[in-house]
């Protein structure tokens, strides 16, 4: 028996823009993952882009990762800005000669002709205290709109990355809003059938914004950021770096959310970020650590250090 | 001679770093080839995002053989010297050559360099240049960085060409090796570029849409941006800084203008330039009455099927970002300023200093006393008003989104809120002066405000020991004071600068003797009050060079001081800019107790066109003699010199000078008590013939004793005269 599938249109689908990158980055060696089943912040918080950017073991994987930034909620009110929106996060190690291209035909395979569109790589760089971490780039603007993150990892955890990992980061509503050519996220097409991310997502937004804003239980959110505090360090102890890094993940999203709730002073704010970063560059730390010997073995040329 | 290409090419390369990479690119090609004996003549350097290219002209093809001779040991030398000689300059002992030095048979080495072609030069110069080359930041890249020893570069590089007269240099790096291809533009040109030689390079580059010279786009832009303005008719607002980080991102630069709704003009047009400046990098225009008008012009980096396209989702950006601004500017008119203000309790101003909020308190106590000490002319109550609200805006929306509009958003909501145009323009203003060629306030209010800001800002650093070291300078420190030195001289304000920062420094106190942290130095605390210097009671006149004395402490010379030794040093740095020269500001300091600054640049003044004078040279030397005559003879003439009769008849030229000392000394002493110092100098000179005269008639050390005394005493009663005006001792020359 075969099955004819519709062809998908990625310029009307914002499902079929996500399974068009996922096509053309199969196509081009990564494994496709599905996203990290945590709360987190942004893409690169994933295991596979962190953890996997340490090391001098070939990587190349792509997937969505839903990112929740509390703050950012609008209660479905304003246009652009949404409290969990989606991040495509492809990861390139080591970067290829031939990375930029790649990027370049992946925005072609979803519709972006380079000659109707003026496509620029201007310079931004990426710095992330918390994972001890960071790289340079550029935000690659589509007709003056920054529609992807593009970063060589140079440390992560502390430690230099070597070899450098390339990861692109694309706002996926932010492409679909452009190639849809709408101006409210609410109003793009998620699929070919007449749902839109409205549909899907506003009463969500408008929930959430209250919970993250008004209702969490603050009591709850700081004993629940102490316990994966303490968790960290007991799976640290217990030499599973992995599992000490999904609770430095999961005190960064309590941050967040008590940060929503207005009852970090921004004294205490700096405390409180001092505190995540040491768990999750000890869980680094320790998973480089812990892997290095396995790694070193395998790659007479390289060291951790 | 011959022509040399070399290009190399990366991913695209941060604008603002464009200008430094080709500086760096012909530091280093020429330290290169000065290091292999290689003339170069011009060198044309050129870059664009994703390339840096060097043209040299007229290159030998190789360089000349050299013959070096070497001078060693005398032949009778021992052995170890000659062979260390030898072993220094390469050489074996059979090959060295015996001549007769100043009679004595010496050893020469005689190395013969053979010339080299200038080809193999550059091939090794190519990749030193590459390895040594600073970027203000560098990374690795691909296969290679498995090792953080592998080679970096701002981004991957991507090619090198490589051509002397048309023929490849052969180089290699870590993954790369030299060729004669390149690429074109990113989007318009495809596949590889061959280049022939120096002489194509740049047409070959431009039928592939790349126009390789930053000039040239540079000069599209600016005149592409005047035209497309002008067509719609309104006018550019030019901004040269726009061109050329504009021409650092394009390599085929096309100027656009679009259109967005009139509503966001509601806004003040100093957000819409900046947002439009900043996050996108456009040009704004004005109308034929001169104000902001609703258009903006991108740069795009093709030659788009239809620019219509392109504009478009240009202005769609700009638009979102219109309604940004426009979403904070209602937001934050919300609140008043007041209410504003109450947010900056929770900001914290430095650790150690409190919170913003702590430090409204403490400037507007000051400006409040500034006005009613008649030091600025400005009103009490609007003064303490405008401080009170000058940092409200750090709080609101649009400031923290584009922290470049604080004090500017500030009057703006002032404005709007119906607050008194002078406390408006003082919450505008009171950041300024900022940079050198930045305006000085001079509304008595905005004056009040911005001198106290600045003030406190020092008083409370030095306070907790946070003084500007070297090049490190944090908290702006520097530029905090050379404001307040451009506040106070162009406003001529008169000021003692030291009561003000005691003043300060209690406020500072109370604060901290309220909380329970006393972070203060308590030893310069404890010596200060001591002496009464922060207690106004016990002491009735603040006089620096007294407290000075007796705060002559083994440890610290305490904190008012050390901001005045550091007024003093800005106002050096900044009066030499201005062409004073240093040690006059020293010799009017030397004198101590003067910490009025109008005062002091007055007697600087007057003094610089004395000396420059005849008669003020002529003076100056006869000072140092007869400082010299008095120092060799130790000699310490008695207090009251004045009017002393001698006990024999004086020589023409000694009664001469003692006439003219009668004359001048109590003159210039006036004088000065006046500040009137021309007329001080003007009387100086007047000891200028006498003096001169003295020295060459009259014996200073006679060998009567009593005529010794005499005459000793005249000299110091004329250096003492000459002294009270300035420190003639510390003038140089």
């Amino acid at each position: 028996m075969t099955v004819d599938l519709p062809e998908r249109d990625p310029t009307r689908s914002f499902q079929d823009m996500i399974l068009t990158l996922h096509d053309f980055w199969a196509a081009n060696g990564c494994v496709i993952l599905q996203p990290y089943d945590m709360r987190m912040g942004a893409g690169t918080f994933h295991t596979a882009t962190t953890l996997r950017a340490l090391g001098p073991e070939p990587w190349n994987a792509a997937f969505v990762q839903p990112c929740r930034r509390p703050t950012d909620g609008r209660y479905g009110e304003n246009p652009n800005r949404l409290q969990h929106y989606y991040q495509y996060q492809v990861i390139l190690k080591p970067s290829p000669s031939d990375i930029q291209e790649l990027y370049l035909k992946s925005l072609a395979a979803i519709g972006i002709d380079p000659l109707k569109h003026d496509i620029r790589f201007v310079e931004d760089d990426w710095e992330s205290p918390t994972l001890g971490a960071w790289g340079l780039g550029w935000e690659v603007w589509c007709d003056g709109m920054e529609v992807t993150q593009f970063t060589y990892f140079q440390q992560m955890g502390g430690f230099d990355c070597k070899p450098v990992a390339g990861e692109l980061t694309y706002g996926l509503e932010r492409l679909a809003m452009y190639i849809q050519g709408v101006d409210s996220v609410y109003d793009l097409s998620f699929n070919q059938h007449g749902v839109s991310y409205g549909d899907v997502f506003l009463e969500n937004e408008k929930q959430m914004s209250k919970w993250n804003f008004e209702v969490a239980d603050t009591d709850a959110l700081f004993d629940l950021f102490t316990k994966a505090e303490t968790e960290c360090r007991n799976a640290l102890n217990n030499d599973v770096p992995i599992a000490a890094y999904e609770q430095a993940v999961e005190a960064s999203h309590i941050f967040n959310l008590l940060q929503a709730r207005g009852v970090i002073s921004v004294q205490e704010r700096a405390s409180y970020m001092g505190r995540v970063r040491d768990l999750a560059r000890g869980s680094c730390e320790k998973y480089a650590e812990l892997k290095a010997p396995e790694w070193a073995e395998k790659y007479p040329e390289w060291s951790l250090i | 001679m011959a022509d040399f290409l070399l290009e190399l090419r990366c991913e695209e390369i941060p604008a603002r770093m464009q200008k430094g990479a080709r500086a760096e690119l012909q530091k280093l090609f020429k330290r290169e080839m000065d290091g292999a004996g290689v003339t170069t003549g011009d060198l044309t350097i050129w870059s664009t995002p994703r390339r840096l290219a060097l043209i040299a002209r007229g290159l030998p093809t190789a360089t000349e053989a050299v013959r070096d001779e070497a001078k060693g040991p005398p032949v009778a030398a021992p052995d170890q010297a000659v062979d260390g000689f030898c072993r220094k300059n390469g050489v074996s002992r059979d090959q060295l050559e015996v001549r007769e030095v100043k009679g004595r048979e010496t050893y020469f080495a005689v190395i013969e360099k053979p010339g080299q072609a200038v080809a193999d030069l550059l091939a090794a110069a190519i990749p030193s240049i590459i390895r040594d080359f600073s970027w203000p930041k560098s990374m690795r890249w691909g296969e290679t960085s498995v090792s953080s020893e592998s080679v970096k570069w701002v981004r991957p590089m991507s090619g090198i060409i490589a051509l002397l007269d048309g023929e490849v240099v052969e180089c290699v790096t870590e993954d790369l090796t030299s060729g004669r291809v390149t690429k074109g533009h990113r989007f318009h040109s495809e596949g590889e570029i061959e280049i022939a030689s120096a002489d194509d390079y740049v047409a070959k580059l431009r039928d592939a849409f790349v126009i390789v010279d930053q000039q040239e786009r540079a000069t599209i832009i600016r005149d592409g941006a005047r035209d497309a303005a002008k067509a719609a008719g309104l006018t550019v607002v030019e901004d040269e800084g726009l061109v050329v980080e504009n021409a650092g991102l394009t390599e085929w630069p096309v100027p656009l203008l679009g259109r967005f709704e009139d509503d966001f003009l509601d806004v003040p047009p100093e957000t819409i330039q900046l947002t439009a400046r900043v996050n996108q990098k456009y040009f704004v225009c004005e109308g034929p009455d001169g104000k902001l008008a609703n258009a903006f012009i991108c740069t795009a980096n093709i030659a788009a099927d239809d620019p219509a396209v392109v504009v478009d989702g240009n202005r769609k950006v700009l638009a979102a970002r219109l309604a940004d601004a426009r979403f904070f500017w209602e937001l934050d008119q919300k609140k008043t300023l007041a209410e504003h203000a109450k947010g900056l309790e929770r900001i914290t101003f430095h650790e150690k200093l409190g919170t913003v909020a702590d430090k409204v308190e403490r400037v507007a106590k000051l400006a409040r006393w500034l006005c009613e000490q008649r030091i600025v002319a400005g009103d009490p109550d609007l003064a303490e008003q405008a401080a009170r609200l000058c940092k409200a805006d750090l709080v609101t929306e649009m400031v923290g989104e584009f922290p470049e509009l604080q004090g500017l958003m500030g009057g703006y909501y002032a404005a709007k809120e119906g607050l008194p145009a002078e406390v408006s323009d003082a919450i505008r203003d009171h950041y300024k002066p900022v940079g050198q060629g930045d305006d000085v306030p001079i509304a008595p209010v905005t004056v009040a405000v911005s001198l106290a800001d600045k003030l406190d800002t020092l008083a409370a650093f030095f306070a907790i020991d946070e003084k500007p070291t070297g090049s490190k300078d944090p908290f702006a420190l520097r530029r905090a004071s050379i404001g307040v030195l451009r506040l106070l001289e162009e406003n001529s304000l008169r000021l003692k600068m030291h009561l003000l920062f005691e003043r300060q420094f209690n406020d500072l106190l109370d604060h901290f003797q309220q909380s329970e942290e006393t972070i203060i130095r308590r030893d310069v605390v404890d010596e200060l009050d001591e002496v009464g210097a922060l207690n106004p009671s016990k002491s009735t006149s603040f006089d620096v060079a007294e407290i000075r004395h007796e705060v002559e402490a083994p440890i610290d010379t305490g904190y008012v001081f050390e901001l005045l030794d550091f007024f003093a040093d800005r106002l050096k740095v900044q009066q030499r800019e201005a062409g004073v020269r240093h040690d006059l500001i020293d010799a009017v300091f030397a004198l101590g107790g003067e910490d009025d600054l109008v005062r002091l640049l007055a007697r600087v003044k007057a003094l610089q066109a004395f000396i420059e004078t005849d008669n003020g040279t002529n003076l100056h030397a006869g000072y140092k003699r007869a400082a010299n005559i008095l120092k060799k003879e130790k000699w310490e003439a008695p207090d009251n010199l004045d009017g002393k009769s001698v006990s024999y008849s004086p020589e023409t030229s000694e009664k001469a000078l003692v006439e003219a000392l009668n004359d001048a000394a109590p003159t210039a002493a006036k004088a000065v008590e006046e500040e009137r110092f021309e007329d001080a100098m003007a009387a100086l000179a007047t000891l200028r013939a006498p003096i001169d005269a003295f020295f060459e008639d009259v014996t200073v050390n006679d060998d009567d004793p009593a005529k010794r005394e005499a005459r000793l005493n005249l000299l110091a009663r004329f250096t003492n005269a000459v002294g009270n005006v300035a420190d003639f001792s510390r003038i140089e020359g």
